[in-house]
């Protein structure tokens, strides 16, 4: 954190709600972000990261029940892909933060939290649709918007569309 | 169809007779068949297939088919700037236009943090809720449709009329407006607008209350929406659901006044969710009870708009759209609240580009829908009609 800067109060209870999880699992998860628009920690042991997610769901003192959104991301450069999950708690306490997992980009995979939020279930499935990482322990890992044999990953950064779909050409 | 059990197990036959399911026959022999409800069905408000895998009357499975609609938003907003984006965010879902832009307006303002004039943001807030009021209109007419009534339909659909008529004289458009810009608004409103949107309100009041006593008050209606599909607020929260649907679970939690945009901080407004008395908490009756007492609640916040708004002196709708809309690097997540729950918009910019590198759209009905498979479990075939509509989905805010 850069010295003197002035933080609003809902990064500084993301902040705290960030000190109770980093007490717990120290090294495996990144610093914080405390920029002012999406606040958040990277997870960087990825094999911990569905015992992170239900210890911020059950800790007394964290409560994320609501699980907002997740977005499936590419990343090019690092040759990674990842999520970004926006948890808060709602109704319970007010603090809001995003997690970022990440997983290499030719068959990597991601611990499912499926089974601790329910949402999780289709958004994951979306996120594998999309960018075609894997999601260990899920329940029903298919693809969801695109049919069952589309070929390629679609909002991978160099994604190509294929030439055709059961004889309809589909670049138009 | 398709014949999975030939052997048909030894299984009951029900009937439903006033609230409790009783039982007709014991040891029936039945065979377990796949029935596929949609994608061209009118009870499934657009291209939804639900593959439903029913014992006789029962449905003990029903698994969500979507993607008939997809038109990748996503991958069209990584390549188009950001201004462009906001046609887009109309034709997700088509019943509540302004209130997309709205979402997506405020996720990009956050990013770029910018300050909006103040007229604008009353004018957007009067035509949000305006397009929230002939959005749950269409819900709550297509809903008696569901359980066949037709009065009620006419009767919304009206009303309706109303709102688009006034819309389109604001924004040129009945249902894919553009009318809410970054930092703005396309047009100033029309001359004379006000008066009429004040006028609509007191002629609205009395149909909103026969449309409660035509519908909502109906002994038929009642007693095919009360007690079926019950979602616990604890379930409804895990599974992410948000809007009417949370509320209709008994938790009241509102965008509008929770995590507050806008103005509606400034706004006295009731969050109403159901007391219990003519529901149960949870069912599809009171997710019905919840969009009736949220149109009340929308005619007196645009009401007192229309009170608190400022002049037209020296008013300029564009004064703050940025030129070029080239946010800093950094990530936002910014939502408002649809009339079918939490719309949010996740976008990535690299600080470089004027499009933006990762835009995805949280959809409500996509995470309301999510819960369909367990809500349907064990329910009768015109009960499943009853939850899906009690939903209220559409299906271009799911495919995207």
């Amino acid at each position: 954190m850069e010295e003197g800067k002035v933080l609003s109060n809902a990064v500084q209870e993301s902040g705290a709600a960030y000190g109770v999880i980093h007490e717990k699992f120290g090294e495996a998860i990144s610093a914080f972000d405390d920029n002012a628009t999406m606040p958040f920690f990277e997870v960087l042991d990825t094999a911990l990261w569905t015992d992170i997610a239900l210890f911020m769901r059950d800790h007394p003192k964290l409560k994320f029940n609501y699980m907002a959104c997740l977005s499936g991301v590419d990343y090019p450069e690092a040759g990674k892909l990842g999520i970004v999950v926006n948890l808060e708690s709602l109704g319970v306490f007010n603090h809001r933060i995003a997690v970022k997992v990440k997983c290499p980009r030719d068959g990597g995979s991601i611990p499912s939290v499926a089974g601790v939020w329910h949402t999780a279930n289709w958004h994951e499935r979306e996120a594998y649709d999309m960018l075609g990482m894997l999601f260990e322990g899920h329940p029903d890992m298919r693809r969801i918007l695109c049919p069952d044999d589309w070929e390629g990953w679609p909002l991978r950064k160099d994604y190509k569309v294929q030439e055709s779909y059961h004889g309809i050409t589909v670049p138009y | 169809m398709q014949e999975l059990d030939k052997a048909g197990q030894g299984s009951l036959r029900l009937s439903r007779k006033s609230d409790t399911i009783v039982v007709l026959e014991k040891d029936l022999s039945t065979e377990q068949m796949v029935l596929s409800m949609g994608p061209q069905h009118p009870s499934t408000h657009g291209v939804l297939r639900l593959e439903c895998l029913t014992d006789g009357e029962v449905v003990t499975e029903a698994e969500p088919y979507l993607g008939y609609l997809h038109r990748c938003f996503e991958k069209h907003c990584e390549h188009v700037d950001y201004p462009a984006i906001v046609p887009y965010t109309d034709r997700m879902d088509y019943l509540a236009g302004i209130n997309s832009e709205m979402a997506y307006c405020v996720a990009v303002e956050k990013l770029l943090d910018l300050e909006i004039p103040r007229r604008v943001e009353f004018i957007r807030v009067i035509v949000s809720e305006l397009n929230r009021i002939a959005s749950h209109l269409v819900a709550i007419g297509t809903y008696a449709i569901d359980l066949g009534a037709f009065t009620p339909f006419l009767f919304c659909f009206r009303d309706r009329e109303h709102i688009l008529n006034m819309l389109e004289w604001a924004t040129g458009a009945r249902m894919l407006y553009n009318y809410i810009w970054v930092g703005g608004l396309a047009y100033d409103v029309p001359a004379g607008f006000n008066e009429r949107v004040l006028e609509f309100v007191s002629y609205f009041r009395p149909k909103a209350l026969e449309l409660q006593q035509l519908l909502t008050e109906n002994e038929i209606f009642v007693k095919r929406t009360k007690g079926i599909g019950i979602m616990p607020a604890d379930v409804a929260i895990n599974y992410g659901w948000s809007g009417p649907m949370l509320r209709g679970s008994g938790v009241q939690w509102d965008i509008r006044r929770n995590d507050p945009y806008s103005i509606y901080p400034e706004l006295d407004f009731a969050v109403p969710v159901p007391d219990g008395k003519l529901s149960v908490v949870g069912d599809c009756l009171s997710r019905h009870l919840v969009r009736a007492l949220e149109i009340e609640e929308s005619l007196k916040i645009i009401e007192q708009c229309i009170d608190k708004m400022p002049g037209t002196e020296g008013f300029d709708p564009r004064a703050a759209v940025p030129k070029r809309v080239r946010p800093k690097a950094g990530e936002v997540y910014g939502r408002a609240e649809n009339p079918r729950g939490e719309l949010g918009f996740y976008i990535q910019s690299d600080g470089k580009s004027t499009s933006p590198l990762r835009c995805k759209a949280r959809s409500s009905c996509f995470v309301n829908l999510s819960a369909m498979k367990d809500l349907s479990r064990g329910q009768l075939i015109p009960d499943l009609v009853a939850i899906i509509g009690s939903l209220d989905i559409v299906l271009g805010e799911v495919d995207r």
